[in-house]
């Protein structure tokens, strides 16, 4: 049933209904927070407490919200259009937390050159650490994904979204999610587990909203109007199924008591240390990849205006991906208490991956055969063949690192910072950005961006901070490798940790200035977006027009003979 | 069964029947657009979502 005529046919019964159970959250929340066992678990009852009274009067003045919603949001109420409210959101919040997430990164690349900036205990490096990864992979890029899935899937189902109640929900229970995590790491709530920090209840929370994700998804693509399932919603459907049993298998934790944030993990020692990194390389591989490359399948060819260059590449590349990644993870435990065999089985694995991932790196190049002049006159273009490049080029460097030999210099080192960093800015950065400018003027109805000029600025400038970061890193972490392993004649440590740490210095000057420029990009990102959605064009010249020359644009005059 | 003979099972599983099946079934997938006749198929797919102009 359409959004608009279910929220008409809305009864007095069911509004109380969900009164009634927000009502109830709260109370819960506020006796949780009575007898809270640690500051974290009772501040946190408090947003959960604030966040169902906010529900709870949405819920009360439901029509006015949703008029008021609409008018600012101008989301249609007819049918025939297709449910774009919470991707609109989803849109603005993606720029949001992008924003608060690089702020965080560039903070913390400063405090590892000026110590000075550690500012105890809140906000030190170690709880803002977390946040910066936490508030760029999941705020940053999921929202993006839930963004872009829920546009994908209606446009190539040509059908509007399944349970559009149950989106609303997914998008705002999502946000929720990212405030507790985010509120948990500054105030020492964590698993300390990476990219898995956030505490039980968090992670309970989080599986409601996903599988209300994935019921939207699914029941999308059920109802849908084409056929064929495009192939971007085989990476979309992979990464949300993938992820689902990844969180719930590497949070099956024990509370010590359902009224604190402490918890225990079920496994333990070195089969908690392959889990938690089955879990880590698998969120790059289904989080960042598989969901990102839904969106580069989609919108590369849509921005390009040709279909994809091989679409049975594109399936190869989706199978290979899906049975390859999943046994990669040992790569991370090189040289641990893990069996040999499985760290050679993830090195394998992980080899193998760099075939697939170039696959799909140059069908998604190769969709330009023939228009490779837009990547002169199109800045979209740009940043699509830039991330692209920037997937190509991390694929080949994941593999290589994946080396056993290759590992014992780079694990533990900067190197793999700069390896996560060449993926993260420049292939899922560039094509979430690539994607906002893409959807902004056709979610808000608008003519055209405000000013494709400044998108050519934020390209370079992001691509020139990338260069920054990662090539600070790449000296920084073989430097770094290259003075832990140096043995003296008499067969002592040549250098001691702290000399390793001042001779990186410069480097981490160079990381955060890579930072500043990459931010400097996101803060175009912002004001053109912000002033594409208010509607104004920005009067520029072109980025492209065919050469005139006034003084060449005259009859030929034979010269006079004399 | 104990702990550690339930753990040969699974692993001998794995790299033998396990493998083999997985090793199939990975190829049937990758094949399947390539068996004849779906040329057509995958080109309306490729193309299909270029029939939509309802962006609003």
């Amino acid at each position: 049933m359409p959004f608009g005529q279910m929220e008409r046919g809305t009864t007095v019964e069911t509004v109380l209904t969900r009164a009634g159970i927000w009502l109830v959250v709260f109370i819960l929340a506020i006796a949780a927070i009575a007898l809270a066992a640690d500051g974290a678990y009772a501040i946190h009852m408090g947003i959960v407490a604030a966040a169902a009274l906010v529900a709870l009067t949405a819920t009360v003045t439901r029509a006015d919200y949703t008029a008021a919603a609409n008018s600012i949001l101008r989301a249609p109420a007819d049918p025939s259009r297709y449910d774009d409210d919470p991707i609109r959101w989803g849109i603005i919040a993606t720029v949001f937390w992008g924003m608060a997430g690089f702020a965080a990164g560039l903070f913390i690349a400063a405090q590892l050159a000026w110590p000075v900036l550690n500012l105890e205990p809140y906000l030190n490096f170690g709880r803002l650490r977390p946040l910066h990864t936490s508030a760029v992979i999941f705020a940053f890029g999921g929202n993006a994904l839930i963004a872009t899935s829920f546009y994908i899937v209606q446009r190539t189902c040509r059908a509007r979204l399944a349970l559009p109640g149950v989106a609303r929900f997914v998008f705002w229970g999502y946000q929720l999610f990212i405030v507790l995590a985010a509120t948990g790491y500054l105030l020492g709530a964590t698993q300390g587990k990476e990219y898995a920090e956030p505490e039980w209840y968090v992670d309970w929370w989080l599986t409601i909203v996903w599988v209300a994700y994935l019921a939207v998804f699914v029941g999308t693509i059920l109802k849908r109007k084409e056929p064929h399932i495009y192939v971007a919603n085989w990476f979309f459907l992979a990464f949300i199924l993938t992820v689902a049993m990844l969180h719930v298998v590497n949070n099956l934790d024990v509370p010590v008591s359902i009224f604190g944030s402490r918890s225990y993990p079920v496994f333990g020692g070195v089969q908690g240390a392959l889990v938690q990194w089955w879990y880590g390389h698998n969120a790059v591989g289904f989080f960042l990849t598989a969901g990102f490359l839904a969106m580069m399948y989609y919108f590369v060819p849509k921005q390009a205006e040709r279909p994809v260059y091989s679409y049975r590449l594109s399936i190869i590349h989706f199978w290979s991906l899906i049975f390859l990644y999943i046994w990669a993870g040992p790569h991370h435990l090189h040289y641990t208490a893990l069996p040999d065999w499985a760290q050679t089985l993830g090195m394998v694995f992980s080899v193998m991956l760099w075939m697939p991932s170039w696959g799909g790196m140059i069908n998604g190049l190769m969709t330009l055969n023939g228009a490779w002049d837009k990547v002169r006159t199109d800045p979209i273009i740009r940043m699509m063949v830039m991330s692209l490049a920037f997937y190509g080029m991390s694929t080949f460097e994941g593999p290589m690192m994946s080396i056993k030999s290759v590992n014992s210099l780079s694990h533990y080192t900067d190197w793999t910072i700069g390896h996560v960093h060449s993926g993260a800015l420049g292939w899922n950065g560039m094509i979430t950005f690539a994607a906002i400018y893409f959807l902004v003027p056709r979610l808000w109805n608008r003519e055209r961006l405000y000013s494709l000029r400044m998108v050519n600025w934020h390209f370079w400038l992001a691509t020139a901070g990338i260069v920054f970061y990662a090539a600070s890193m790449w000296v920084a972490g073989i430097t770094q490798g290259l003075m832990w392993r140096e043995y003296g004649a008499d067969g002592y440590l040549v250098n001691s940790f702290a000399e390793t740490v001042s001779a990186l210095h410069p480097m981490y000057i160079l990381r955060a200035f890579g930072g500043v420029l990459y931010l400097a990009g996101a803060v175009l990102l912002v004001v053109n977006v912000w002033a594409t959605i208010l509607g104004k064009l920005r009067s520029e010249k072109p980025m492209n027009d065919a050469a005139y020359d006034a003084e060449a644009d005259r009859p030929y005059v034979p010269a006079m003979a004399n | 069964m104990t702990g550690h003979s339930f753990y040969e099972t699974l692993r001998h599983l794995a790299d033998s029947w396990g493998l083999l099946i997985m090793m199939l079934a990975f190829l049937v997938l990758a094949a399947w657009p390539f068996r004849p006749g779906a040329r057509q198929r995958n080109e309306d797919a490729a193309t299909m979502i270029f029939k939509d102009e309802n962006d609003g």
